[in-house]
């Protein structure tokens, strides 16, 4: 039974007892549940599976193979570092949602078809959105909004695709994509709304910012790695993957530049991160792909760090924006060192997790010679440690004392990073537990003299850029326009316009039909027969020589007698020859 | 926290000073360090003397650069989007 039981049911079912528990029992039975998954996880044999049949389809619940596990180790480790990090809060909902969230990746990395997997995707979108509205701000609602209608988009195209390919091919089942067709551009692209890749990417540094303390911890690792998960188990060799991947590790270091607040700072550096791993996927050799898979883990592992580092100010200080931060190593020394470590195993520094993965990834362009890409991944790598290797923890822990003296984070939060911290230094130090459960085998050495002498020289002239950069790089109290600015901006205009348009054509058919036409008609039932009498009439009496106040008073006389009924007999049967008479003539 | 005055170590003026000194000579030390490396040239243009170096170097100044240049279109105030 243990071979076959889908790791992801531990967590979804387990949510629901979360309020069954009260006080501190909430918070170990929430560090429980993802130790189960994990222990269950490790117990799963690679080619084992669980089908259902269902409307004709062979679900697969639970297909494990090599890259399934890798992900669902790092998944359920992830959430045990978050819970440890969580065990202050109290919230049920955030308890709730962050299961189901976590649930749901691990089923979509299990899942073995298109129909479960795309269940298990929504099921994300929507158990993540709870998280950014938990934080109860009206900012936080606005982007939890704007959150799940971009996935929704996502969702839908993904559906499409997901239709589209099953009819095509005449199977459920989920594995790499040849053919590039609609079908499968259509699953492309929902996959990389969730990528966050450019332009479809402004949902992340727009939500993720807003959410609460520990959902920014939560949301950091799932959601975009769900997505390269999905990349490399549908898309490896998608050459446009490469340019995308490429495009995605500068524009986050740009972006992360210009940004003023800590925490936006760190979600534009996750869609740097993740360019890395979209690329390895573009290149789609073993070497690379097992650089994408490794990257992603260590990754994961550090970006929550920086997240929790982040969140520990947040929660103490209650601002996270740089300009308002300055000055916290005196208070908050603990915070810096393990935020020092993410930021340093970010960068790729020698002796952290960064370098022993990240390298692979820049290796894999190096073997497929492939130049360009290369140079952008230096470069890129360069840009990271200036934006959220030196940046971050500059900003928020030197530069100038705000004279803040918040005091340090509690010890569940401490505890939670310190761990983090240790796997961060271990898998850098001796990668080779990682290496062996990657899905192809690794024959690699990242600590050779040149390569770390290469990297050292990157790393520290970036430095040296930064600081003698400084007064450019000077804090300003702005946000910076991204491709949201055309559903937000955007949005109001579309808005205008179609307001301006659509209650204008409004408008105007009121006062063609309402006031104008139906008016005439109401006027002409009222004394039409009256008005249709008087033309003879009135001819008669011009020809006969009327004019002037004689003639209105004719008019105006048989006008009320007309209307009263109260005519003389002749004028009746006078204006009824003169009608005969006009048709006679007519036709 | 026992100690009568605060840990400011890193806001003094002489620290600075000395992390900028350490700072220049490790740059120093890792160009010099590229005599001892005999790196295998992929491109050929990674064989140059300082190669890493001064990609860090340029690579760093020009993305600060450019996100300057472009933040004078970007940026905008904190309340933009509440308009």
């Amino acid at each position: 039974m243990i071979n076959n039981f889908p790791p992801a049911a531990i967590l979804i079912l387990g949510a629901l007892f979360v309020p069954f528990f009260k006080s501190k029992a909430k918070n170990w039975y929430v560090i429980i549940l993802p130790v189960a998954a994990f222990y269950l996880i490790s117990q799963l044999q690679v080619g084992s599976s669980w089908q259902v049949h269902f409307f004709g389809y062979d679900l697969t619940f639970l297909r494990v193979d090599k890259l399934s596990k890798v992900f669902g180790y790092i998944f359920t480790l992830n959430a045990f570092a978050a819970f440890i990090y969580a065990f202050y809060l109290k919230d049920n909902t955030q308890h709730i949602a962050t299961l189901f969230y976590v649930g749901s990746a691990l089923g979509v990395v299990f899942s073995g078809d298109l129909v479960s997997f795309y269940f298990f995707w929504e099921g994300m979108a929507v158990a993540s959105t709870f998280l950014i509205l938990a934080r109860k701000t009206p900012k936080a609602q606005a982007a939890g909004m704007r959150y799940i209608l971009v996935h929704m988009f996502g969702g839908l195209c993904l559906l499409a695709g997901i239709v589209i390919y099953i009819t095509q091919t005449g199977t459920v089942t989920f594995n790499a994509m040849t053919d590039q067709n609609l079908g499968t551009c259509l699953i492309l692209i929902g996959i990389l709304v969730n990528a966050a890749a450019p332009p479809i990417h402004a949902w992340l540094p727009d939500a993720y910012p807003e959410a609460t303390v520990t959902g920014g911890v939560i949301l950091s690792a799932y959601t975009t790695k769900t997505a390269v998960y999905t990349l490399v188990r549908g898309f490896p060799g998608w050459e446009i993957l490469i340019v995308i991947g490429c495009i995605m590790t500068i524009y986050g270091i740009i972006y992360a530049l210009m940004e003023n607040d800590m925490r936006r700072i760190l979600a534009y550096s996750i869609i740097n991160q993740v360019g890395f791993m979209v690329t390895g996927v573009g290149i789609g050799t073993m070497m690379s792909i097992n650089g994408t898979v490794a990257h992603a883990f260590c990754h994961i592992i550090y970006k929550a760090l920086l997240w929790m580092s982040a969140g520990s100010v947040l929660y103490m200080t209650g601002k996270s924006k740089c300009t308002d931060l300055g000055g916290l190593y005196k208070t908050m020394p603990w915070t810096l060192i393990f935020g020092a470590i993410g930021a340093l195993s970010i960068s790729s520094f020698p002796g952290t997790s960064g370098f022993t993965s990240k390298s692979l990834i820049i290796d894999g362009a190096i073997h497929e010679h492939l130049v360009w890409v290369w140079m952008i991944l230096e470069i890129a790598s360069a840009g990271v440690f200036l934006h959220a290797g030196i940046k971050f923890p500059y900003f928020v822990f030197f530069a100038k004392d705000k004279g803040l003296r918040p005091g340090e984070t509690n010890k569940s939060m401490l505890l939670a990073m310190a761990f983090m911290s240790f796997m961060c230094i271990f898998l850098g130090v001796y990668p080779q537990p990682l290496y062996n459960i990657l899905p192809f085998d690794v024959h690699y050495q990242a600590y050779t003299f040149n390569h770390t002498i290469a990297q050292m020289q990157l790393l520290m002239l970036s430095a040296l850029v930064f600081f003698l950069f400084l007064p450019l790089l000077k804090r300003t109290e702005t946000i910076s326009i991204d491709t949201d600015w055309f559903y937000r901006k955007g949005g109001q205009l579309f808005f205008r316009i179609m307001d301006k348009s659509f209650n204008g054509l409004n408008k105007s058919c009121e006062r063609i039909f309402v006031n104008g036409f139906t008016g005439s008609l109401t006027r002409f039932s009222k004394d039409g027969k009256a008005r249709l009498a008087l033309i003879p009439l009135v001819s008669l009496w011009l020809l006969t020589g009327e004019r002037g106040k004689k003639l209105e008073m004719k008019k105006t006389k048989v006008y009320t007698d007309l209307l009263k009924g109260t005519l003389p007999v002749g004028i009746g049967a006078a204006v009824a020859a003169i009608f005969i008479m006009i048709i006679f003539f007519l036709s | 926290m026992n100690q009568k005055k605060e840990f400011d170590y890193f806001d003094r003026p002489e620290t600075q000073k000395k992390l900028w000194i350490i700072l220049y000579i490790a740059c120093g030390l890792l160009i010099v360090s590229d005599f001892f490396t005999h790196r295998h040239s992929y491109f050929g243009i990674d064989s140059f003397f300082g190669f890493y170096a001064l990609v860090g170097f340029a690579s760093c100044a020009v993305l600060i650069l450019f996100s300057k240049l472009i933040g004078r279109v970007l940026k905008v105030k904190e309340d933009y989007y509440d308009k």
